[in-house]
C-alpha cells in the first residue's frame, strides 16, 4: 500500500465558533495520488481545503503531513511544513511581476536555492519565461492560474492543494489547467484538488469525496464514483442545479 | 519673485517626502493612516537633541565638519535615535494598534492613533516645554549657486542624505526579499500568508522603516528650522497629502508629491506670504480627492 | 452662591460640548463617518454667527447686527455646507480619506481665523457678541441660571430630534450601512447621498453649537479651536458611548468634569512656572484615557452594542 502524504480526520471548522462549516471530515491523500473532492455548493469544500492551509479556524480534529501533526497551525508555517495551498481567486500578487511572485515564494527556500528552483520552474511552464517581467494582474486567467501553481510548486510542497482552479476560467482555459495539473503529477507531486466541475476534475484525479454539509459522504476511485448510482444521482441532480449559476466563462 | 522657491521647495519637499513614506508604508500594508506619524518625527528629533546632548556633555564641543553646522556627534545621534523612533513605532504598535487592529474595524485604530498623537505630543511639552530647541546656533552664509538662488552647506547635505535614503529605501522594496514581502503583504494579506511570509515580521520592519525615517524627517526640520513638540503635528497635513497626490502604496509617489507639495507651498510664501503656507497643502489634496483620487502612480483598490 | 453661579456656569459649558458631541455622535455613531477636524466646524459656526450678529466695528468687515437668531440658522448653514463639501468628496473612498480631509478642513479654518483679520479679527479674536440674556448681566446668579435654561432647552431639543432621527427609516438605513463599508460603496449614489446628508446634519449641529457657545461667552478668539477641542469631544462620545445619544450627552458631562476638575486642581497645587507644563500632563492622561477606553470598552458607558 502507498505511503500516505495528507491524513484529515474529523476535522471540525468554521469562522464563526459554534457554527462549524466543515463537521467531521475525514480524507486521505497518498504519495503520487491526485485526490479530488467533489460536493454541491455550500457543502463547505472551500472551507474544508482552507482549512487545512490554516485559513480557517478550527475547533476540532486532526491533519498531519507524512505523520506530523499540523493542525491549525498559523498559515505561513504549512509551507514551511511542505503544505503548498493555491487559493480559488486573488492567488497571485497583481502588481508584481511573474518574477516577483515566485521570488516571494522562494522567502522559506535556503537563498542559493531559489535561481534554480525559478529555472526549473520556467521550464516547466515555458508560457511564463516570457512573461517573466510582466505583472502578474494583466496575464489571462489561465497564464495567472499559471503563476499562482507555479508559485506553490517553488518550495518542493509534499503535497499540492487547490481550491476550484477551474473557477471563472473559459472552457479553453479549464482544459489547459487540468493538462497543466496531470504533467504536475508526472513531475511527482501529490496533489488535493476541490472541484466544482467534477467531470474534468474526475478525468485526471485517481480517487474522490463527496462533501455533503461538512462531511464526506462517499468516496471511490475517481473513475468508478461516477458510476456509483447513488452519487450520481446526488451529485448530478445539485450539479445541474450548480451548473445553471457555476460555469459562466 | 526669484527662484529661490524651489531651494526651499525642494528642502521641504524632502522633509515632507520623507515623512509621507512612512505615512505610504503604514496606510498600504497595516491598512489604517496613522495620525501619530508627525509625532514620532517630533520624537525621534527629541530623542536625537538629547543623545547628542549627552555626546556633547561626556566629549565636550567637537568641531563640526569643515563647512557644516554639524560634526559626528549629531550623526551617531541622529543613528541611535533612528532605531529609537522604530522601536516607539513598535512599541506604540504592540501595546495599542496591533490589539484593535486584530478586532478589524480599522477606523478605531484610526482614532486610537489619533489620541496617541495627542497624547505623544502633549508628553514632549510636558517634558521639554514647548519653548523652541537648535541643534546649533551657528549662522551659515548661504552660498549663491545662479539664477539668483541660494543655498547653505547644511541644506547641500541634508538633500544628498534624502536622496540617498530615498533611494536606499526603493532599492530595498524593489530588490530585496523583505522588499518583496512588504508589497505581497500590501497587495493581498491572505496570500501573503499562504505563500508562507511571517507577517508580524514584514509589520515590525515597516514601522522600523516609517519610524527611522520620520526621525530623519524631523532632525532635518531641526537642523534647518527649529524643535518644537509641535513641529511633526504641524506637518501632518502636508505628509498626508504628499501621500495621497504620489497615490497610497508608492515610494516614488510620496518623494515626488513631498517635492510638489512643498514647492507649491515654497512658492505659496513667496507670491501670497507665509501665513497661508499650511493651506497650499490641503488646496492640493481636495484638488487630487476631485480629480483622481487613486493619486499619480496610485492603483485603484479591489 | 457663588458655588452655584460657578455650577450653572460650568452645566452650561459642559451642555454646550454635549451638543458638539450629539453632532458627532450622528456622523460617527449612528453613520460611521470619521471627523477629526470637527473643531473646525465649531468654529464655523461661532465665527458665522459672530460676523453676523456683532455690531458694526470699522477694524473688519462684518459686523451686521443682526438678530441673534439668524446668526445661529446661518451658523447651521454654513458648517453643513462646508461639511456636505466634505462629504461629497470624499465619501466615495476609504474612510481616511474623510479623516484626513476634516483634519484639513480644521488647520484651514485656524489659518482663516489667525489670518483674515478684516473678517476675523485675527489672533485677538472678536468680542461684543451679543448674549441672547443680556439684559441679566448685572446679576451673575440669574445670567448664569438663564444660560443653562437655555443651554438645556436647546440640547433636549436636539436630544429629541436626534433621536426621533435614528428611529426613522433614514437612521436606519444609516446605522444598517455604518458596518459595512463595502456594501455601503457598492450600493452607489443614493446610498452616498444619505451619508453626505447624515455628515451635513453633524457638521450643522456642531456649527449650532459653536454659535451657541460664542454667544454665551461674549468672546472668541481662534486658540478656542485647537484639535484639542476636536479630541476632547472624542473622548466625550467614546466615554459615553457612541451610538447613543444619552451617552453622548452623559460623557461630555463626565469629561467636562474631569478636566475642569483635574484643571483646578492642576492651578491650584503647581506652581505658576510650571502650569502649561502641567496642563500638557493633563492632555496625555486623556490621550491615555481614551486610548485605554478603545481597547478595554469599546462601547463606552451607554454604547449601543456594535458586532
Amino acid at each position: 500500500m502507498a505511503r500516505s502524504v495528507l491524513e484529515v480526520s474529523d476535522l471540525v471548522a468554521g469562522y464563526e465558533p459554534g457554527v462549524p462549516i466543515v463537521r467531521g471530515a475525514s480524507i486521505r491523500v497518498d504519495e503520487g495520488e491526485i485526490v479530488v473532492v467533489l460536493g454541491p455548493n455550500g457543502a463547505g469544500k472551500s472551507s474544508f481545503i482552507k482549512a487545512i492551509a490554516g485559513l480557517v479556524p478550527v475547533t476540532g480534529g486532526s491533519v498531519t503531513l507524512d505523520g506530523n501533526a499540523i493542525t491549525a497551525l498559523p498559515a505561513h508555517q504549512m509551507v514551511r511544513r511542505g503544505l503548498a495551498f493555491v487559493p480559488q481567486t486573488e492567488n497571485v500578487f497583481p502588481l508584481m511581476t511573474v518574477e516577483d511572485n515566485l521570488k516571494v515564494s522562494g522567502g522559506v527556500l535556503a537563498k542559493a536555492d531559489v535561481p534554480g528552483r525559478i529555472a526549473e520552474m520556467y521550464r516547466l511552464f515555458p508560457d511564463l519565461e516570457a512573461r517573466r517581467r510582466t505583472p502578474a494582474g494583466n496575464l489571462s486567467g489561465g497564464q495567472r492560474q499559471m503563476v499562482a501553481v507555479a508559485r506553490a510548486l517553488m518550495v518542493r510542497p509534499r503535497l499540492l492543494m487547490l481550491d476550484e482552479p477551474s473557477a471563472g476560467l473559459s472552457p479553453k482555459f479549464v482544459s489547459m489547467v487540468f493538462r497543466m495539473l496531470a504533467d504536475v503529477r508526472k513531475a511527482g507531486v501529490t496533489i488535493l484538488l476541490v472541484e466544482q466541475n467534477a467531470k474534468a476534475a474526475l478525468a485526471i484525479g485517481d480517487r474522490a469525496y463527496v462533501l455533503i454539509e461538512g462531511r464526506q459522504a462517499h468516496e471511490g476511485p475517481a473513475a468508478s464514483l461516477w458510476q456509483d448510482p447513488v452519487v450520481a444521482e446526488l451529485y448530478l441532480g445539485q450539479r445541474n442545479h450548480a451548473t445553471a449559476r457555476g460555469e459562466q466563462p | 519673485m526669484t527662484l529661490q522657491f524651489l531651494v526651499d521647495g525642494l528642502l521641504s519637499g524632502s522633509m515632507i517626502g520623507l515623512g509621507a513614506i512612512g505615512v505610504t508604508l503604514t496606510y498600504s500594508i497595516l491598512r489604517f493612516s496613522n495620525f501619530s506619524h508627525g509625532d514620532l518625527m517630533a520624537w525621534g528629533t527629541y530623542a536625537t537633541l538629547v543623545i547628542f546632548s549627552g555626546i556633547t556633555a561626556l566629549f565636550g564641543k567637537v568641531a563640526p565638519f569643515a563647512p557644516l553646522s554639524f560634526g559626528w556627534p549629531l550623526l551617531i545621534a541622529l543613528a541611535a535615535s533612528m532605531l529609537v523612533t522604530g522601536g516607539l513605532a513598535l512599541l506604540l504598535d504592540r501595546v495599542l494598534f496591533a490589539r484593535l487592529r486584530a478586532r478589524g474595524q480599522m477606523i478605531i485604530v484610526v482614532m486610537a492613533s489619533f489620541g496617541a498623537s495627542m497624547a505623544l505630543r502633549s508628553l514632549l511639552e510636558f517634558l521639554f516645554s514647548s519653548r523652541p530647541d537648535y541643534f546649533s546656533r551657528a549662522i551659515q552664509i548661504a552660498m549663491p549657486v545662479g539664477l539668483g538662488m541660494r543655498i547653505t552647506p547644511d541644506q547641500i547635505a541634508l538633500l544628498a542624505l534624502t536622496l540617498l535614503l530615498v533611494v536606499a529605501v526603493h532599492l530595498l522594496m524593489t530588490h530585496s526579499q523583505i522588499g518583496r514581502e512588504m508589497r505581497a503583504v500590501s497587495q493581498n494579506l491572505a496570500l501573503a500568508k499562504v505563500v508562507g511570509i511571517d507577517v508580524d515580521r514584514v509589520v515590525r520592519f515597516t514601522w522600523m522603516i516609517g519610524g527611522a525615517l520620520a526621525c530623519v524627517a524631523g532632525v532635518m526640520i531641526g537642523i534647518l528650522v527649529q524643535i518644537r513638540p509641535l513641529m511633526g503635528f504641524d506637518m501632518l497635513l502636508p505628509v498626508f497629502a504628499a501621500a495621497i497626490l504620489g497615490g497610497i502604496g508608492s515610494i516614488p509617489g510620496a518623494v515626488l508629491g513631498g517635492l510638489i507639495i512643498g514647492i507649491s507651498e515654497a512658492a505659496a510664501v513667496q507670491i501670497i506670504g507665509a501665513e497661508w503656507r499650511a493651506a497650499v497643502a490641503f488646496l492640493i489634496l481636495m484638488a487630487v480627492l476631485f480629480v483622481r483620487p487613486i493619486g499619480l502612480f496610485g492603483v485603484r483598490e479591489r | 452662591m457663588e458655588i452655584l453661579t460657578y455650577a450653572a456656569f460650568f452645566l452650561t459649558t459642559a451642555l454646550i460640548f454635549a451638543m458638539i458631541t450629539l453632532g458627532l455622535n450622528l456622523q460617527w455613531g449612528l453613520t460611521g463617518l470619521f471627523n477629526v477636524g470637527l473643531a473646525g466646524f465649531v468654529a464655523i459656526g461661532a465665527y458665522t454667527s459672530a460676523i453676523l450678529t456683532t455690531p458694526d466695528d470699522p477694524a473688519r468687515i462684518g459686523g451686521f447686527d443682526m438678530p441673534i437668531i439668524i446668526g445661529w440658522l446661518a451658523a447651521m448653514l454654513m458648517a453643513g455646507a462646508v461639511a456636505a463639501v466634505v462629504g461629497a468628496a470624499t465619501l466615495r473612498l476609504k474612510s481616511d480619506y474623510l479623516a484626513i480631509t476634516t483634519f484639513g478642513v480644521a488647520v484651514v479654518v485656524q489659518l482663516v481665523a489667525l489670518n483674515a483679520e478684516s473678517l476675523t479679527g485675527g489672533p485677538f479674536g472678536m468680542g461684543f457678541i451679543p448674549r441672547p440674556m443680556g439684559s441679566l448681566a448685572e446679576q451673575p446668579l440669574a445670567f448664569n441660571l438663564a444660560n443653562l435654561a437655555f443651554a438645556c432647552g436647546i440640547t433636549l431639543l436636539l436630544y429629541l430630534a436626534l433621536e426621533h432621527l435614528a428611529q426613522s427609516p433614514w437612521g436606519r438605513v444609516l446605522k444598517a450601512l455604518r458596518e459595512d463599508e463595502k456594501a455601503a460603496a457598492a450600493l452607489g449614489k443614493s446610498v452616498r447621498f444619505f451619508r453626505i446628508q447624515a455628515f451635513a446634519v453633524g457638521g450643522a449641529i456642531m456649527g449650532l453649537a459653536g454659535a451657541v457657545q460664542a454667544h454665551f461667552i461674549g468672546f472668541i478668539a481662534p486658540e478656542n479651536y485647537l484639535p484639542t477641542l476636536t479630541f476632547q469631544i472624542w473622548t466625550m462620545l467614546i466615554v459615553g458611548g457612541s451610538g447613543s445619544n444619552r451617552g453622548a450627552v452623559l460623557g461630555a458631562l463626565i469629561v467636562w468634569g474631569i478636566w475642569a476638575g483635574s484643571g483646578t486642581l492642576v492651578s491650584a497645587l503647581v506652581p505658576a512656572d510650571y502650569q502649561a507644563r502641567a496642563a500638557a500632563l493633563q492632555i496625555v492622561a486623556i490621550g491615555v484615557m481614551l486610548c485605554v477606553i478603545l481597547l478595554v470598552r469599546p462601547s463606552g458607558l451607554l454604547g449601543g452594542k456594535r458586532s
